[in-house]
């Protein structure tokens, strides 16, 4: 069942960012297409995991084929790569450093945003709970 | 039909992605996301490799589907930016600062180098003594 979950989810997302990066491609040579995904994708990951762990209730297959399949394969880092040396062999130098420091600085800065917004969001339910209960 | 390549390459992208994470911890006692670092790198090398010689072994009618079979639905589902992303968050999160900057930076040079490898070989002087 979890392989079944992780394929399923797999599929899905592979399928989702090809959607996505063929609909919006490249923008005057820029990557967008996978930094917005690998962006949303790294926000809604963070905040996923963070909120099913203690307050959503959710079943762990379900939790394995949204977060390590769907979210897993709709983000990717082997574009990525591929793509900073497309800039680097256009010598289009900057605009590959704007790219690896968006993806980084950015993907980690949504990540810690999903997380802390879980965390909050997890608060509210528990200061909730409690005054239900008094 | 692009869709069905894609979806089919992401399925077995994501099970292996999803089998070596399982792998690695099961057998390797590492305080460190050294799964995913493997993965990240090892899928760009190939991804990087699949770009430079699927054009030259496959009849031009056939490159463009396994592109997107084994480059966009298999290496790009295989590899993963959400999950480094997380791990690195939580070790931050976990104040092990250091763990967290080795983990991001060889992510970044290791996954570029292996890229760059993939793409363009080795560097001239590795390969040119036969």
């Amino acid at each position: 069942m979890p392989y079944l979950a992780v394929a399923l989810g797999g599929g899905i997302g592979a399928c989702l960012r090809y959607l996505i990066s063929e609909w919006v491609g490249t923008v005057h040579g820029f990557p967008a297409a996978t930094l917005g995904i690998n962006l949303a994708g790294s926000f809604f990951l963070a905040w996923f995991y963070t909120i099913t762990l203690e307050r959503v209730a959710i079943h762990p297959h379900l939790r394995l084929g949204i977060g390590t399949g769907l979210v897993g394969a709709f983000t990717t880092f082997s574009t990525f790569t591929s793509e900073v040396w497309s800039l680097l062999a256009a010598h289009a130098y900057l605009w590959a450093l704007l790219y690896v420091l968006l993806s980084f600085v950015g993907g980690l800065a949504l990540a810690a945003l999903g997380f802390f917004l879980a965390h909050w969001q997890n608060r509210l339910n528990l200061t909730d709970d409690v005054s239900e209960e008094a | 039909m692009p869709f069905l390549w894609v979806g089919i390459g992401g399925v077995v992208g994501a099970l292996l992605r999803y089998q070596l994470s399982r792998w690695v911890s099961e057998r390797l006692v590492v305080s460190f996301p050294l799964a995913t670092l493997v993965i990240n790198v090892s899928g760009s090398f190939l991804l990087g490799w699949l770009t430079r010689w699927l054009g030259v072994w496959l009849p031009s009618g056939l490159a463009p589907t396994a592109m997107l079979l084994l480059g966009t639905g298999l290496c790009g589902a295989y590899t993963t930016f959400s999950t480094f992303c997380y791990e690195s968050v939580i070790l931050l999160r976990e104040r092990r600062l250091q763990t967290a900057a080795v983990y991001i930076l060889t992510s970044l040079v290791i996954g570029l180098a292996a890229s760059a490898i993939g793409l363009y070989g080795l560097p001239a002087g590795s390969e040119s003594t036969h």
